[in-house]
């Protein structure tokens, strides 16, 4: 017993100092971003050895929350909050855009390539009015795809999310009855379809879910391989999510001085409509020492890390932005 | 003599403090709950236990679909895993070789000793294939929940079974025997009826924590607040909303209804190992 | 006639026979053909590297996950420092003081708490701790786990206890050796092997816990972080990986469910063996 209690008690005694010396900034929420923040983290603790950025990828529903409790010390989103949640905070929170990214319609079909959706069609199918591949709206628009005649599993997300955020703001964009029936948030009451936790878990789903659609962020479908559909465009054109698309979906937003700003179902031959910001929820004024190494790492973000975007399916800020956020970064106290 | 005394109250008191902890843990936590969750009750009443809709955009509240889900696949579990402990148990305790029989009951309770996560995981990646392969359209659903739950609660009702059958008198049986009756004979005629107040107790004991089992359950139920009668489909559970959305519930109102949840699961898990321990209690004053 | 009755009944009772021994067969097999596919899909991704690594980021090959392990280790081991000492001395007083209105409540509660689903218990841990300190913590995890602990602990403590003969308890008091310190240093050393084993196997049952840490530990990137700092733990390591779209992590989970596991197993045959010869 007693050896066993000598071991446990050791054990312990040699994980406690290290952290003594160590400075942590813990961070939650989106998922949307969570791979390219994970990189910027890595890479910055090779850069500030002493201190570590935790994140964890829990949703940006919870990002908002947990900013907002003061649990962590700063949160992310990519849908930004609202007005009356950012009433409730004690305190005031800055929205940092950090980059761009695309939410795609991921789709697990054999042998269909590129399938082409339209906003109104992805709507539909997302209230349960369009149920099966082989619907006379989904072959117009993909006239000599083999599409199955089977069933649409319709896979979305249990948290709450930015991801959904953007992607229900552009259906209710595309389509009145979705405003009317379910509306724009980051967690709705879902019409039909399957509960995935994160991107990582609708992308999970999809993945092995024969004769899926879901929706995830870019670099999800593309690191596990899997397809995702081009989306009409307000110009009426067939655009696929890539780093100039989402680019130029951001080139015709007037950037407003909170950055809340929503660029779904853009103007523009090019863009992409399914596209967003993500933002890093900070307090303007945080515990001293903590605030500095927040101003620090935001400062390589822009600089170093803006460049680690594009490897990772991400569209960096543009120049006008970047100005932009460098000033707001040094109100943050 | 009043210094030995004094070390004996002191020693006493100090493990009655210790023993204290508990009832006030349980205290503690009937109250947080209660608490954190009155905001709900006082909307929704005790509708919100019948309400439906799960809708966190309009802050409207309903348990209905994760006391179905966690129902339903926690009934669906013992339908599995009853018959199947209570026939291992009469094989371990009546038929087999005793040597057989304690090698097969030390699987069974290392099988209890597996974390659910671990289930959860096997659940992901060989039950929901194969589902799939038969027929199942999303291969996730409250059946695939219901029969990684069977796994978990197979090993209470086996173990549990045993000891009650272990308690059945020998002359009882050997009456039976004398008789000329077959081994299954006196297992149907004396050992299970006999027995049968002790398995429901079991049965009891394996219901309550089936309908608290968290993380298998949310690896493969579906998470999707809704009712189906199709037993494939997805479905949503107490547990599982509750580690899915805590963390994450942007509004007062969200978190509260969770936590209200919490205190409802709370609530059904007492009733039913309340039954339990009645219905074992029994037994323990025999054996 | 009689004959065909015998022979009716000899083959029910062998059809019977036959049926529960299947039963027996699933009910024990499965803890092999879990062992066994654990042990496949865990141990090709089980490396030195793979123990001693931090994650990699999002996506990227390869990477370990000495964080959860530390984690792990520190948050069970606080777990099983607090919860095994006052779940051990509850135990005594049970045993050796236990009879009235406050034994009956402390006994009541214990059962309770035993069936309390862990989720519930990590709620209360989340209002109790996390939401007044303002941070997911290791603590916080610790706490919910020693929760689960305790009851776990005190109950099984006075089983064992109440195995002890009445009179060896006797023989040392009519030495005239005071009441504590024959239970202190007589009672609770002769069950002393029982109540570790119970201690034992409470620790290796909340070491593969994960529903009470998903919102109180929460998960860490890093392994030197501290008591007031999320933590990463093995199973709830498992189950992001698990739900995840990445081929490596799904490796990777099923790797460290192998780690864990192997703890597990490891506790539970030491617990077993070591009680038996008593």
């Amino acid at each position: 017993m007693k050896r066993a209690l000598n071991l446990i008690a050791l054990a312990v005694l040699l994980a406690a100092p290290a952290a003594a010396r160590m400075k942590t900034l813990n961070g939650a929420g989106a998922t949307f971003p969570y791979p390219i923040y994970s990189k910027w983290f890595d890479e910055y603790h090779t850069v500030k050895p002493d201190l570590q950025i935790n994140y964890q990828s829990i949703g940006s529903g919870g990002g908002i929350r947990q900013i907002t409790e003061r649990t962590v010390d700063f949160g992310a989103t990519d849908g930004p909050m609202t007005n009356q949640q950012q009433f409730k905070v004690d305190g005031k929170i800055l929205h940092i855009p950090t980059v761009l990214g695309a939410v795609v319609p991921a789709y697990n079909l054999k042998g269909v390539e590129d399938l082409k959706l339209s906003g109104q069609v992805l709507a539909d199918i997302f209230l349960g009015r369009i149920t099966r591949w082989t619907d006379p709206s989904i072959a117009k628009l993909n006239a000599g795809a083999a599409l199955p005649d089977a069933a649409i599993t319709v896979v979305h997300r249990s948290d709450g999310s930015g991801t959904t955020y953007c992607f229900v703001d552009y259906l209710a964009k595309a389509s009145a009855e979705w405003k009317k029936k379910v509306g724009v948030a980051t967690a709705v009451n879902w019409p039909v379809g399957l509960g995935g936790k994160g991107n990582e878990g609708v992308a999970g789903l999809v993945k092995q879910t024969p004769n899926a659609l879901g929706y995830v962020e870019l670099i999800y479908a593309k690191q596990n391989d899997i397809a995702y559909a081009s989306v009409q465009n307000k110009a009426g054109k067939f655009v696929k999510a890539s780093i100039p698309s989402v680019t130029a979906a951001a080139a015709g937003a007037a950037m407003p001085k909170d950055y809340r700003v929503s660029i779904t179902d853009a103007a523009g031959e090019a863009a992409y409509p399914i596209s967003t910001f993500t933002w890093l929820l900070i307090y303007e004024k945080n515990p001293a020492d903590k605030g500095e190494a927040l101003r620090d790492f935001l400062r390589w973000m822009l600089k170093d890390g803006q460049t680690m975007a594009g490897a990772l399916g991400y569209a960096p800020l543009p120049d006008s932005v970047k100005a932009m956020v460098a000033k707001t970064i040094e109100s943050i106290k | 003599m009043t210094a030995e005394r004094a070390g004996d109250r002191l020693f006493r008191m100090s493990v009655a403090g210790f023993a204290g902890v508990v009832p006030l843990a349980a205290a503690a936590l009937a109250w947080q709950l209660a608490r954190e969750s009155a905001s709900t009750w006082k909307t929704f009443g005790p509708a919100f236990l019948w309400t439906l809709t799960w809708d966190p955009v309009a802050d409207v509240f309903g348990a209905l679909p994760f006391l179905y889900g966690t129902a339903v696949s926690s009934l669906l579990a013992l339908l599995i895993a009853v018959p199947l402990g209570v026939g291992a148990a009469v094989f371990l305790t009546e038929l087999a070789p005793k040597r057989l029989a304690d090698l097969l009951m030390f699987a069974v309770e290392l099988l209890a000793a597996v974390p659910s996560v671990i289930l959860g995981l096997m659940g992901i990646f060989i039950l929901v294939p194969l589902m799939r392969a038969l027929g199942s359209p999303y291969g996730v659903g409250m059946l695939t929940a219901g029969l990684i739950l069977a796994f978990m609660v197979l090993p209470y009702i086996t173990a549990i079974t045993r000891e009650v059958l272990l308690t059945v008198p020998r002359p009882l049986k050997e009456a039976m025997y004398a008789l000329g009756a077959t081994r299954w004979e006196v297992v149907r005629a004396v050992s299970l009826p006999f027995s049968r107040s002790g398995i429901v107790g079991a049965v009891f004991l394996s219901l309550g924590r089936a309908l608290g089992e968290t993380m298998a359950v949310t690896m493969v139920i579906g998470n999707t607040p809704r009712i189906s009668a199709a037993l494939h489909d997805p479905g949503y559970s107490m547990a599982a909303v509750i580690a899915n959305e805590l963390a994450e519930a942007a509004s007062d109102a969200h978190l509260s209804a969770l936590v209200a949840i919490g205190l409802t699961l709370m609530a059904v898990t007492i009733v039913v190992n309340g039954a339990a321990r009645l219905l074992l209690y029994r037994l323990e004053a025999r054996g | 006639m009689n004959d065909a009755v015998y022979a009716r009944r000899r083959k029910v009772n062998a059809l019977m026979f036959a049926l529960t021994a299947a039963c027996a067969a699933v009910s024990a097999g499965s803890l092999l053909m879990i062992l066994g596919y654990i042990v496949w899909k865990g141990a090709s991704s089980v490396s030195w590297a793979f123990l001693v690594n931090l994650p990699k980021p999002v996506g990227e090959q390869g990477g370990g996950i000495v964080n959860a392990i530390v984690g792990s280790a520190k948050v069970v081991g606080l777990a099983g420092l607090v919860g095994a000492p006052v779940g051990v001395l509850g135990g005594v007083y049970l045993s050796e003081y236990g009879r009235g209105k406050y034994a009956f409540a402390v006994r009541y509660a214990a059962d309770v708490m035993n069936g309390v689903p862990s989720i519930v218990v990590g709620l209360f841990a989340y209002a109790l701790i996390v939401h007044p300190m303002k941070r997911f913590s290791a603590l916080a995890g610790s706490a919910a786990l020693a929760f689960i602990m305790i009851p776990t602990v005190l109950r099984s403590t006075e089983e064992f206890l109440r195995l002890v003969p009445g009179t060896i308890r006797e023989a040392a008091l009519a030495l005239g050796v005071p009441r504590w310190k024959v239970t202190a240093f007589v009672v609770v050393p002769t069950a002393g092997r029982g109540i570790l084993t119970g201690a034992l196997l409470a620790l290796a049952r909340v070491s593969g816990e994960t529903a009470p840490l998903v919102f109180t530990a929460f998960g860490n990137r890093f392994a030197d972080n501290g008591w007031l700092n999320p933590i990463a733990t093995l199973p709830h390591t498992i189950y992001t990986y698990a739900i995840s779209p990445y081929e490596d992590w799904h490796n990777q989970a099923w790797a460290a469910a192998l780690i864990l596991m192997f703890f597990v197993l490891s506790v539970n045959l030491a617990a077993r063996l070591w009680l038996k010869p008593s």
